[in-house]
């Protein structure tokens, strides 16, 4: 079978839900980042495919504007990673529980 | 010999490329959430390096060719640097092999689930794209959009970016206030 859309989508889809899974197993603060930058690739994967098989540019643009977008994210959320350590000495979800009822 | 090049005439190579970094992609993936080997954030950060480099193999299948260098530049250069530095600095060790949570493995489940759901719904009602695709994603033709439709994001990106640097540096500080 011919690789088209479908395929490229496919693996976008999964790589966003092992992002997801990630995101809601993980404890690690810092591996919890890396798999929102799954997630991010994966919408990356899905507009360039978009792109690609739609004959237009602008999804590219697009993909350019978040990549931008997620190293200034990274950047941000990374300096927060390293304040809170500061404050609490450890980088595990469990550990901060302030907001909690 | 002879099969080689048909496969290379019907474009079977681009198929099994395709694949390839596929594979790649997923299983590096699937080890950076969950490696059974390692706890170390290291280890995860390393395969999420390759998760990008096999991830612009697929860009350049699909003729994105700026956007392959892009995502290696910034993505393998810039960002897995900073998380390799932050790691070092905060000299994590190993997180500890806690058992998973079922409230946490079904919330998980649902939503997996439900995007699969989404996404077959989609596909079966999805209109299929263009049989042959003649698009070139090659640097002249993205500039030239960037620079002329896209003008007014890419300045707005880039005060995105200078308010980036100084939030970073306000919150690096030695004393939060």
């Amino acid at each position: 079978m011919h690789v088209g859309l479908q395929h490229y989508l496919a693996v976008s889809m999964i790589l966003f839900c092992l992002g997801l899974l990630g995101v809601i197993l993980r404890r690690n603060l810092i591996v919890i980042y890396m798999s929102l930058e799954l997630m991010l690739n994966a919408a990356n994967l899905a507009l360039v495919s978009f792109s690609r098989f739609n004959d237009k540019l602008d999804g590219q643009v697009l993909v350019f504007f978040i990549i931008t977008v997620a190293a200034a994210e990274v950047a941000v959320g990374l300096a927060l990673i390293v304040a809170l350590f500061r404050k609490r000495q450890s980088a595990h979800v469990e550990d901060l529980t302030s907001m909690k009822l | 010999m002879e099969a080689i090049n048909n496969l290379i005439s019907s474009g079977g190579v681009e198929d099994v490329l395709f694949y390839v970094f596929a594979a790649l992609t997923l299983l590096c993936a699937v080890l950076v959430i969950a490696n059974p080997f390692s706890r170390n954030p290291v280890t995860s950060a390393m395969f999420l390096v390759l998760t990008i480099i096999s991830m612009s193999g697929l860009f350049l299948l699909l003729h994105a060719f700026f956007l392959a260098a892009v995502q290696i530049l910034v993505y393998a250069g810039a960002v897995m640097v900073l998380f390799l530095f932050v790691i070092m600095l905060l000299d994590l060790k190993e997180e500890a092999r806690r058992k998973i949570k079922f409230f946490g493995l079904a919330a998980g489940l649902v939503s997996v689930g439900s995007i699969v759901a989404i996404f077959f719904k989609a596909l079966a009602s999805a209109k299929p794209g263009v049989a042959s695709p003649k698009l070139e994603g090659e640097t002249y033709a993205l500039g030239k959009l960037l620079f002329t439709q896209y003008t007014l994001p890419f300045e707005i990106v880039s005060v995105l970016l200078l308010v980036a640097m100084i939030g970073v540096i306000l919150l690096s500080k030695k004393k939060l206030e």
